[in-house]
């Protein structure tokens, strides 16, 4: 039986990764033990008993990977973890300036290098796709407000101004980019980036590097369902050898190790372009495993060290429908998570209740 | 039956993103000495507020720098930034360690000679070079960076007159994406106001071209900026080569790198976001690549970094005198040191610890100053566990540029020590007094 | 809403944890602000009771516990835990 740590607990309206990704291990092996690595006590994640044995409350990562180590002995100390699969971009950083010390602790990991994960920010991003072949629409670093006054010198509108890390505004107006550009500066910091609008229909690609230039496993997928804010809902695995080339280009030029969420656009006139290289799964991942190939899962046994064979086979028309339900939390797991920051071993604490 | 530890009375909220604050996390280890000699010794022989520099940081901080650039390039000279931290002391442990001067004003010029440098050693900076220090610049071989067109008539002039042919650099304002531009200074690359300079440079026929010189700004985060201002320099060194038969002495790339501190608007913490000097310096000569020419013909690589070498190496050690609540519930605590020798508390987050393990639940905390001013705010919202009067909290990465823009203002500006290598420490600066500050006032006859 | 039902059906358990089924709200105390709590929904309202109780518990020497005792009565107020107008020793209470 294996421990393995899942981080992004919070399944919100805008979900992270994290239950999808304990909810595909708990599929493959039953048996694996799944802890949640949990920013808030109320992040959803930790009052979802099914897919996680233990949660612990650790630091933001602003809080910098010394005080992540800190509190990540204390949670070793209680439990063990064979592998830890982070799935939040700002997280990353720190996990990775960590790896050695996991390692030296016994806890897998399966990241991108710094380097790489620098090479695909959005600051980046044009000389990635200049290097792997990939168009991306144009993009202009924006260091001060008052650039957004020349900015229709470079592109039309309406652009999308996007924050370093998340967010991202679809604008009409140089009122509307203002706007997008101080709410994007004060939630992410700077840079803001500005970037071409390309119509067309999206393909997210789900798809895990083995670190050489090589492909482990790919699941291309079309969303099917937006909601209001244009997150998808639904969505459905296609057949689409287009995407997966572009994919093993990125993986080619940059040697990805670990998981990514690559995600395409193909235009009107059928061109195909990068839009952005999330550095983790999405959080539609679960889909993988139900399409036959189960990609948390396969990352997972990477980061306990096992030899992985590529496994590309996945079923088209697999598809996803999200679904919102309020789950029955205990106020005594929130209790134990609010005043000792942990919950370990839910099942044996409740053992005989009905769960 | 004994009676347990006391602790201050607290009760939080739990609210939707404070939660994780809740959480049993030594956030906060405290820090009991500085290069091996405790924070109480430092306080009971100098005083409180008190900045305190290690000399082992500072000296390991400039070696990491040069080594970084001198794997990489042939030719590096680092000059030290002045108005970064001119206390005598800082100055000739980094001169000591073989660092030129970079100055920017005719005082911190006297400083540098002062200092012991040799006026060939010294780079001279800035938008204000009056006649007086061009001439004391020229007659001492001193590297004067001309940064507008007035600026090289005058120095024809004072070179004329003082019957030399000096050999001067400019000053050059380069775009590079992603960073304000500091259009203010130097002449524009793009706009062809640099091209004009050396053409009128080379007209005049009194002066010789000899270095370039580029400043992005402050506090960069993205090596890339500096592959890409490099680069441009690369490139029209190339021209002034092919075009002019100039062959440059020097490529100042100027200062900006970041420290370990963390600005305001910056998400990911120091260690994560400040990028190691071999980064920089990777980008850096990656742009300079460009340069073509004979190898023993290739120009220094000139850096100005000032506050990616000071700012770790200062600490400043101050004192809770008294603890508040505030209306919102917020904890409200104030120090005897505040933005008036904290000037740089206005973009940084700085790093704030305890010398003692504090005991109890981490509280939003605000951190002000002594000022009867509001704005005197050195952290807003740290999470803190309690604090009594007479605790001590040391506030990290504050070596650059405090104890040059600090203001004597309602107090008295308090002493600067160094901790030495062995553990010996001694002053910098003495804490000012009453004399001092009225030994420069006049009071006029008929008041 | 009196002192006596607010905190009477305030659920306190040893771990620091507080409810409120009032408002829904949740709290975490420190080991010192449980006693208080406890002292308070037992009955002692007045400052002397509740210095004296502190005092047998814990360990006050040097602190200054009658300011540290008016900061968390200012922040039970604040949370609506106790009356905006509660003093010690100064509000009719039946516990």
């Amino acid at each position: 039986m294996s421990t393995v740590a899942v981080t992004g607990l919070n399944a919100t309206d805008n979900p992270a990764p994290g239950v999808a990704v304990a909810r595909a291990l708990k599929d493959a092996d039953p048996a694996t033990r799944v802890v949640g690595l949990a920013y808030d006590l109320l992040d959803p994640g930790n009052y979802a008993p099914a897919w996680f044995d233990d949660v612990f409350l650790v630091p933001y990562p602003s809080q910098g990977s010394d005080v992540l180590r800190s509190r990540l002995t204390e949670i070793l100390d209680a439990v063990r973890i064979d592998a830890v699969l982070p799935n939040l971009d700002s997280e990353l950083p720190a996990f990775v300036a960590l790896e050695g010390w996991l390692h030296e602790r016994g806890v897998g990991t399966f990241l991108p290098t710094r380097q790489q994960f620098d090479l695909r920010s959005k600051l980046h991003l044009a000389d990635l796709g200049e290097r792997a072949g990939l168009p991306v629409p144009e993009t202009v670093v924006l260091s001060e407000p008052a650039e957004l006054y020349t900015l229709h010198e470079k592109l039309s509108y309406p652009l999308v101004i996007k924050g370093v890390f998340y967010g991202a505004a679809v604008c009409h107006s140089l009122e509307d980019a203002l706007h997008a550009y101080h709410d994007v500066l004060a939630k992410w910091g700077a840079p803001v980036l500005a970037q071409r609008v390309i119509r067309g229909k999206e393909i997210d690609v789900c798809a895990v590097g083995d670190g050489a230039g090589g492909l482990l496993g790919a699941v291309p997928m079309r969303k099917t369902l937006l909601t209001d804010k244009g997150k998808g809902w639904a969505g459905v695995a296609v057949k689409d050898p287009e995407a997966l080339a572009m994919t093993e280009r990125f993986m080619d030029a940059s040697d990805w190790r670990g998981p990514c969420e690559v995600e395409l656009i193909r235009d009107e006139d059928g061109k195909t372009w990068l839009l952005e290289i999330n550095p983790r799964f999405p959080a539609w991942c679960y889909m993988t495993a139900a399409a036959g190939a189960n990609l948390p899962w396969l990352a997972a046994r990477a980061a306990m060290g096992d030899t992985i064979a590529p496994e590309r086979g996945f079923t088209p028309g697999t598809m996803f429908v999200r679904i919102s339900i309020d789950q029955i939390a205990r106020l005594d797991d929130y209790e134990a998570l609010a005043t000792t920051g942990s919950l370990v071993d839910r099942a044996h604490r409740f053992q005989g209740e009905d769960r | 039956m004994t009676r347990r530890p006391y602790e201050r009375p607290i009760i939080v909220r739990h609210e939707s993103g404070l939660g994780n604050k809740l959480s049993r996390v030594p956030a906060l280890r405290p820090q009991e000495e500085i290069d091996g000699v405790s924070v109480e010794e430092l306080v009971k022989t100098y005083g409180s507020p008190l900045f305190v520099f290690s000399e082992q940081t500072l000296v390991q901080r400039q070696r990491a720098l040069a080594d970084a650039f001198a794997v990489r390039w042939p030719k590096v000279r680092t000059a030290w930034s002045y108005k970064t931290n001119y206390l005598d002391g800082i100055c000739r442990v980094l001169h000591r360690e073989g660092a030129w001067a970079e100055v920017v004003s005719e005082m911190e010029l006297d400083k540098a000679l002062h200092n012991g440098v040799r006026p060939d050693h010294i780079h001279f900076n800035g938008p204000f070079k009056p006649e007086s220090a061009l001439e004391k610049a020229f007659r001492g071989g001193t590297l004067v960076h001309l940064d507008n067109f007035d600026e090289l008539r005058r120095a024809e002039q004072v070179a004329t007159r003082l019957g030399k042919r000096p050999g001067v650099a400019i000053r050059l304002s380069v775009a590079a994406e992603g960073i304000p531009p500091w259009t203010r200074f130097g002449f524009h690359l793009e706009s062809g106001q640099a091209r004009d300079a050396v053409r009128r440079l080379l007209a005049g026929d009194k002066l010789d071209l000899v270095g370039l010189h580029c400043h992005l700004g402050t506090f960069l985060l993205d090596p890339a900026a500096y592959r890409e201002a490099a680069g441009k320099l690369a490139a029209f060194a190339e021209e002034l080569r092919t075009e002019h038969g100039i062959r440059l002495q020097f490529i100042d790339i100027g200062g900006g790198f970041a420290s370990h501190n963390a600005l305001k608007a910056q998400y990911l913490p120091a260690e994560q976001a400040t990028p190691s000097f071999e980064q920089y310096a990777d980008a850096v000569c990656d742009g300079l690549r460009a340069l073509q020419g004979p190898p023993k013909e290739l120009p220094t690589l000139v850096l100005e970094t000032g506050r990616a070498i000071v700012d770790d190496a200062g600490y400043l050690i101050t004192t809770v005198h008294a603890t508040r609540r505030l209306p919102d519930g917020r904890r409200g605590v104030v120090l005897d040191a505040g933005v008036n020798v904290l000037f740089t508390a206005w973009w940084y987050r700085h790093d704030v610890v305890p010398t003692r393990h504090l005991a109890g639940i981490p509280e939003p905390t605000v951190l002000y100053g002594p000022l009867c001013m509001n704005i005197d705010v050195v952290r807003d919202a740290l999470p803190l566990p309690p604090v009594e009067a007479g605790d001590r909290l040391v506030l990290r990465n504050v070596g650059a540029y405090n104890v040059t823009q600090w203001m004597q203002f309602i107090t008295l500006r308090p002493a600067v020590v160094m901790v030495g290598r062995n553990g010996q420490h001694g002053l910098l600066r003495k804490p000012e007094t009453l004399e001092a500050l009225t030994s420069w006032e006049e009071v006029p006859e008929w008041i | 809403m009196n002192l006596g039902t607010r905190l009477g059906d305030l659920a306190i358990s040893d771990s620091g944890f507080v409810f409120d089924p009032y408002t829904g709200a949740s709290f975490t105390v420190n080991a010192t602000g449980l006693h208080l709590l406890r002292a308070l929904k037992d009955g002692v309202i007045d400052r002397a009771g509740l210095l004296a109780g502190l005092d047998e518990a814990f360990d006050v020497d040097g602190a200054d516990a009658g300011r540290d005792v008016d900061d968390f009565l200012g922040q039970l107020r604040r949370y609506e835990l106790l009356p905006r107008d509660f003093e010690l020793g100064a509000s009719e209470v039946t516990p």
